[in-house]
């Protein structure tokens, strides 16, 4: 009886996984751009800027979905685990790497959790901003030292720059329903901590290969300005 | 079998013939220049052609289902397309709500309209209705900055993208004495013209062009490619007059009409890209880019088509 229960868990979670994707493709079409690493089963630490709930979602759903089943999104535990049907998306769909922001409920440090999942053999998607940036006017906010840490320790992973556009437009904050909107997800040139690198160089060398990675052209170039701005 | 159908069908194995044709010619210059197929240029064209392998196919099954089917099909596109066009727009968290009525309001709405065959209604409901209220959605937000840009730009994609596209399965509506049960093939007429023009525009660019018609818009845009495609593709929608209730006069002086507006669709939209910095308003369509890309001359083609066709032969 166990057992049937878990494997209609795991088939629930894997058809749930499906509809996802393809709920996240119809509504965005999202293409995944690689300039400067190809889609193929290397282990990788793919770090992304984060502007919307549904960012891993959509790296997800730009893989090709052999990378896809090894590649693990660390997420939050104190958003994840608040309620059965986050947990079991969070859980058993995607199989995220839980780890707890706050000091309470922390049984264990969040780095070794990571290196946890980096040893299984699993490609991460990590958002190192740490938090959603909910600021149009800034591109980037300043990145926490995860990845330095997850680099320094295990040199042989690559960790990859993804940039993800235009996914806040699909859904801002605090709205329920997207709309749909063309997104792209582009995955840039691997990198690594180099020897003597200070964690302030790694983390300022990444935060400029994430902002290369934005597209050009599109809504921006024309956005106007707030009224009583002067313009230059 | 009723004598559209075998109008239908004939001109289905007429354009399979074509699409044979030009499946082979790209099949046998890949062969002859690059068969590793490092050539971009004949990599795009066999592309292309695939392509339009699928876009035969798909509007054939629509035709064969009827009119339901049709509208099913114009209506997806018209969606590829909405959000290709307000993608590359400025828009602010206050415009959500309107964006959202755009895609599953105003949309359906007007297909479901044509559907209905009320024409009263269709043909105003996004220039009267949806122009008025969407912007006042975006306003009670009480968001001021850009407001004309955003308020503008959400009007002129639903023009294009759904008042224009929706014109195609409007065809079907019109009711044109002695050509009774066979408004599809005005639709498949339409198709064929523009987008034969387009090609053949492409090809005699290709082969002769020298002087460009608006070089800052569109480079490939050419005086020879203009009227060599308007004028071979005319002829081509010339000889096909037996599909239509046209003579063969007015068959004439219709292509040129379409082919027209479809090379003025292709002017405007190139301005569009180029002022946003894109090379293509998708990539849904391998070879071709978006729906957009493709859809341009048929968009403005469609609107000015039916109503001609409404006005001189239509009985409503």
């Amino acid at each position: 009886m166990m057992r049937l229960k878990t494997a209609a868990r795991a088939f629930a979670a894997k058809t749930m996984g499906h509809a996802i994707v393809f709920f996240a493709w119809l509504v965005t079409a999202v293409r995944g751009i690689w300039e400067g690493s190809e889609p193929v089963p290397v282990q990788r630490v793919y770090f992304a800027n984060h502007t919307s709930n549904g960012d891993f979602v959509l790296i997800w759903t730009a893989l090709p979905s052999r990378l896809r089943r090894r590649t693990r999104a660390v997420a939050a535990a104190d958003y994840w685990l608040t309620n059965g049907w986050r947990s079991f998306i969070g859980r058993d769909v995607f199989n995220t790497v839980l780890i707890y922001r706050g000091e309470e409920g922390r049984d264990v440090d969040p780095m070794e959790k990571i290196l946890e999942a980096v040893d299984g053999g699993d490609s991460l998607i990590i958002f190192p901003e740490g938090k959603r940036n909910m600021d149009p006017e800034v591109p980037l906010l300043p990145l926490k030292s995860g990845i330095y840490n997850i680099s320094a320790k295990r040199p042989e992973v690559e960790m990859v720059p993804v940039w993800i556009e235009n996914l806040n437009r699909v859904l801002p904050k605090g709205k329920l329903v997207p709309v749909p909107l063309l997104c792209t997800v582009s995955f840039g040139r691997p990198m690594a901590v180099r020897a003597g690198e200070t964690r302030e160089e790694f983390l300022a060398r990444a935060g400029e290969a994430l902002l290369a990675l934005r597209p050009q052209g599109g809504p921006q170039a024309t956005a106007g300005q707030a009224p009583g701005e002067v313009r230059g | 079998m009723s004598a559209a159908a075998v109008d239908l069908i004939k001109l289905l194995f007429g354009v399979l013939g074509v699409l044979v044709l030009a499946t082979a010619v790209g099949r046998v210059l890949r062969e002859q220049v690059a068969p590793d197929r490092s050539n971009p240029g004949i990599e795009n064209l066999n592309a292309r052609i695939d392509a339009w392998w699928g876009m035969a196919a798909l509007l054939g099954l629509a035709f064969l289902a009827g009119k339901t089917g049709v509208i099913v099909l114009f209506g997806f596109i018209s969606f590829a397309a909405l959000r290709e066009v307000l993608t590359l727009t400025t828009k602010r968290e206050a415009d959500h709500w309107a964006l959202f009525g755009a895609f599953f309001v105003v949309l359906p709405v007007q297909f479901w309209l044509v559907w209905d065959e009320w024409y009263g209604f269709y043909s105003i409901f996004v220039p009267v209705y949806a122009f008025l209220l969407l912007p006042v959605v975006s306003v009670l937000l009480g968001d001021t900055r850009d407001a004309l840009v955003r308020i503008a730009e959400t009007q002129w994609a639903l023009m294009i993208c759904v008042y224009c596209v929706s014109h195609v399965p409007a065809l079907l509506t019109l009711r044109i004495e002695g050509y009774e049960g066979r408004e599809v093939l005005l639709i498949a007429w339409l198709v064929i013209v523009v987008q034969i023009s387009d090609v053949l525009q492409y090809t005699w660019g290709k082969l002769l062009g020298r002087t460009k018609v608006a070089p800052t818009v569109s480079p490939s845009k050419t005086w020879e490619g203009l009227v060599g495609g308007v004028i071979s593709a005319s002829l081509i929608g010339t000889a096909l007059y037996w599909i239509t209730p046209f003579s063969t006069w007015q068959a004439l002086g219709m292509a040129l009409a379409v082919t027209a507006m479809g090379f003025f669709g292709g002017l405007v939209l190139s301005a569009i890209k180029r002022d946003r910095g894109v090379k293509d308003w998708g990539h849904l369509i391998a070879g071709h880019g978006g729906f957009i890309d493709r859809m341009d001359s048929v968009v403005f083609a469609a609107p000015i088509f039916f109503h001609l066709t409404r006005y001189f032969w239509s009985a409503v």
